[in-house]
């Protein structure tokens, strides 16, 4: 099947801006369900509010739009009732780790069988232009005119310490790294985690004097290095790329299965 | 296994916003935007169809087609 | 199989409904007064293949729900005040979206944390209007265990047949309390299931476009049909619209789906009522004092009657005026400031004849508090 076999073609052009990193993220994800030849009748794709929500729009699979950061909850809700689903999340950066922190971790402690994507543009898109827990500290935001002072989250750390058994990190402009990145995490049995560095030039690089969509990239593209790479042991502060935990541990509906056994054999007994 | 050669850029100008991505990481600089702020190809035979342009297009709006070499 | 006897909270009836009903999802969190339901079914999904699940909070609960209920399960979730507050927006998305849903709230005291173990009536209007914007809403109640469980089973018959959240409204009395329960063999209670589409695969499949009937055939996820489920204001394929003809139609189809179905979902029960020159109107837990009161005045001859309401909302405001046409007073008994008392003031002919029978310490509300109550009006005097 060729991507277009996978969109929803009437919906095109998308609504995101021009340069917009999440169009290049749904390409990359695209690639990734095409190279492995899944049903499409059998993903569901749940996203939350926000600029990245609308990707769920635009996919021929099962989309479950839902409301802001709640999108790991829904899909908790699908998938525990139905595992033979792949269940995909992309979620924004306030999406996934502001209003939806709570969840984010949760979903990431039970390991249960989801994909969650982080597209992290640094930045409240839809309404705006404010900042987000991504941000990091002296940014530019519309609610941060003299320079942001909140601490960002590392998505990888945070997913690792919350118990997620798949954690990959890859940007817009490395998007043949993410599409094999994606497409490892779906294979994966647990919670998956996927954060790609996204770039909003409209927001956050107009705001930070970052430049147009294309000099975005190039700063994605020299800020970052390959885990075991040696630019990143001679750079230490480069934001690593890779798969940072890939490991195999009991999976929650897999788990569940063995209560619904044990529930029925001392019903029978 | 035979080589790629291209057979032709299909650009979606209806999809197309002109971000000039596809442009700035041509490693061939096959591309430019034209009057209407559209990717078109203007030098297609320089093309070594890595297909960088269409997995990084946001706008899903770059299919290479590319056929074998020994096909002709 | 006979049918079954058993001695048990009104938090196991509503259990026993949910399972008779066909219950085959649960999430929730634990909240006194209501934290039981979750403990039962924790242990009893499982036995039928179903699944439980606790989630990391009140939201989370009620998201998951509808999430399971588009893979086509049979949903609800349990709370009480507190986490009745934090479910509101998501409750909001199902009525949006048309989920069925079955959402339990045993009611305690508030506001805010309240009192938790303690018996109270006062989300009486938050399960009417807790979530924002226009939409409809059906909520139960129940005054003993043999109706928690029969309105439970309604809960989730009305949840299927309207494509709606249900709010079952029970109290901390009713689901703590240990009464009879008599659950009925399988088939003698009617069971509404889910309806789903006929459409072939490959035919084109429209999720929100109502039958002649009104009703809304469903495709579960993961079937052939791949639609798009939104909050947002939406066409009959489910994708977002803003067309200001869209989003009005939806609006009015998520409010007359409810207020014009009325009569048939109004639930309520007459208590010495053919006669009565002094009508009680209550619900939950406060209708058990009525009862008792108006059948030890019947023994010493006063004709004093209950309107016992079982489906709060949408209100049944004409089957109230109409029973209360010929009463000397209404008196309404609740365990709240009056939040029933304002809607049975404005559906009667006589609004000055209504009075309130009320309790809000957190104590049940007894016979003679509003007997009390009764001889005033009576001009008797406490």
């Amino acid at each position: 099947m060729a991507i277009k076999d996978y969109l929803r073609e009437r919906f095109f052009p998308h609504m995101w801006c021009p340069g917009c990193g999440h169009g290049t993220v749904l390409n990359s994800l695209l690639r990734a369900v095409e190279e492995l030849g899944l049903n499409k009748s059998n993903i569901v794709m749940t996203s939350g509010i926000g600029c990245s929500a609308r990707i769920s729009g635009y996919v021929d699979f099962h989309s479950l739009h839902t409301l802001h950061g709640r999108a790991l909850a829904f899909a908790t809700g699908v998938k525990l009732s139905k595992p033979e689903l792949t269940v995909i999340v992309p979620m924004g950066d306030g999406d996934a780790l502001a209003i939806g922190g709570n969840h984010f971790i949760h979903a990431a402690r039970r390991n249960i069988d989801i994909t969650a994507i982080v597209m992290n543009n640094r930045i409240y898109g839809m309404t705006g232009g404010q900042f987000s827990p991504l941000s990091g500290p002296g940014k530019k935001a519309t609610t941060a005119p003299y320079l942001t002072i909140d601490n960002e989250f590392d998505v990888v750390e945070l997913a690792k310490a919350a118990g997620a058994t798949f954690v990959a990190r890859s940007t817009a402009y490395h998007c043949q790294e993410a599409t094999n990145y994606l497409k490892q995490a779906i294979l994966h049995k647990g919670f998956s985690v996927v954060e790609i560095l996204s770039q909003c030039p409209t927001h956050y690089g107009r705001k930070n004097r970052e430049g147009d969509a294309a000099a975005m990239l190039e700063i994605q593209r020299d800020s970052t290095a390959r885990i075991g790479s040696k630019a990143l042991d001679d750079n230490p502060h480069l934001i690593p790329r890779g798969i940072f935990v890939d490991i195999e541990k009991p999976e929650y509906c897999e788990e569940y299965n063995k209560i619904i056994d044990r529930a029925m054999k001392r019903k029978a007994s | 296994m035979a080589r790629k050669k291209l057979k032709e850029h299909l650009i979606n100008r209806e999809w197309c916003k002109g971000c000039g991505i596809c442009v700035r990481f041509c490693p061939k600089n096959v591309l430019e935007l034209d009057n209407m702020e559209k990717a078109v190809a203007v030098r297609p035979e320089d093309c070594i169809c890595c297909r960088l342009c269409e997995f990084r297009c946001p706008d899903l709006a770059i299919e290479i087609v590319v056929e074998d070499e020994n096909d002709e | 199989m006979s049918e079954k006897l058993m001695f048990v909270q009104g938090n196991e009836a509503c259990v026993q409904g949910a399972l008779y009903a066909g219950v085959d999802f649960f999430a929730g969190y634990p909240i006194t007064p209501s934290t039981e339901i979750a403990e039962l079914l924790a242990a009893r999904l499982p036995e039928k293949g179903g699944k439980f699940i606790q989630m990391e909070d009140e939201i989370a609960s009620m998201c998951a729900i509808i999430g399971a209920s588009l893979t086509g399960h049979k949903v609800m979730t349990a709370t009480s005040g507190p986490g009745f507050s934090l479910k509101q927006e998501a409750i909001g998305y199902a009525c949006m979206a048309e989920i069925p849903c079955v959402i339990v709230n045993v009611q305690r005291g508030g506001p805010s944390t309240g009192n938790p173990t303690h018996v109270s009536q006062g989300d009486i209007n938050q399960a009417r209007w807790g979530t924002h914007g226009d939409h409809g809403i059906i909520a139960l109640t129940a005054s003993n265990h043999q109706d928690v469980f029969r309105m439970t089973v309604d809960a989730f018959n009305l949840a299927e047949t309207y494509r709606t959240p249900v709010v079952l409204l029970f109290d901390e009395v009713i689901g703590h309390m240990r009464e009879r329960l008599v659950v009925p063999d399988p088939g003698v209670v009617p069971i509404v299931d889910r309806l789903r589409t006929s459409v072939p695969k490959d035919v084109d499949y429209h999720p929100y476009l109502p039958r002649e009937d009104g009703r809304l055939p469903m495709s579960d996820f993961g079937g052939h049909h791949r639609y798009n489920v939104t909050g947002l204001f939406h066409d009959m394929w489910g994708f977002p619209s803003n067309n200001p003809s869209v989003v009005q139609d939806l609006l009015r189809h998520l409010v007359d789906k409810i207020d014009t179905n009325v009569d048939v979902i109004t639930r309520y029960k007459e208590h010495c009522l053919d006669d009565a020159e002094y009508i009680l109107v209550s619900y939950g837990s406060s209708a058990r004092s009525a009862i008792h009161l108006a059948k030890n005045r019947r023994q010493k001859g006063e004709r004093l009657g209950v309107l016992e309401l079982q489906s709060i909302w949408p209100f049944p405001a004409e089957m109230v005026r109409a029973k209360c046409a010929n009463a000397k007073a209404v008196i309404v008994v609740e365990m709240n400031m009056g939040q029933v008392l304002t809607q049975v003031k404005a559906a009667v002919d006589q609004p000055n004849r209504v009075f309130l029978a009320n309790r809000i310490d957190g104590k049940l509300i007894t016979p003679s508090d509003i007997k009390g109550l009764l001889r005033v009006i009576q001009g008797k005097g406490v």
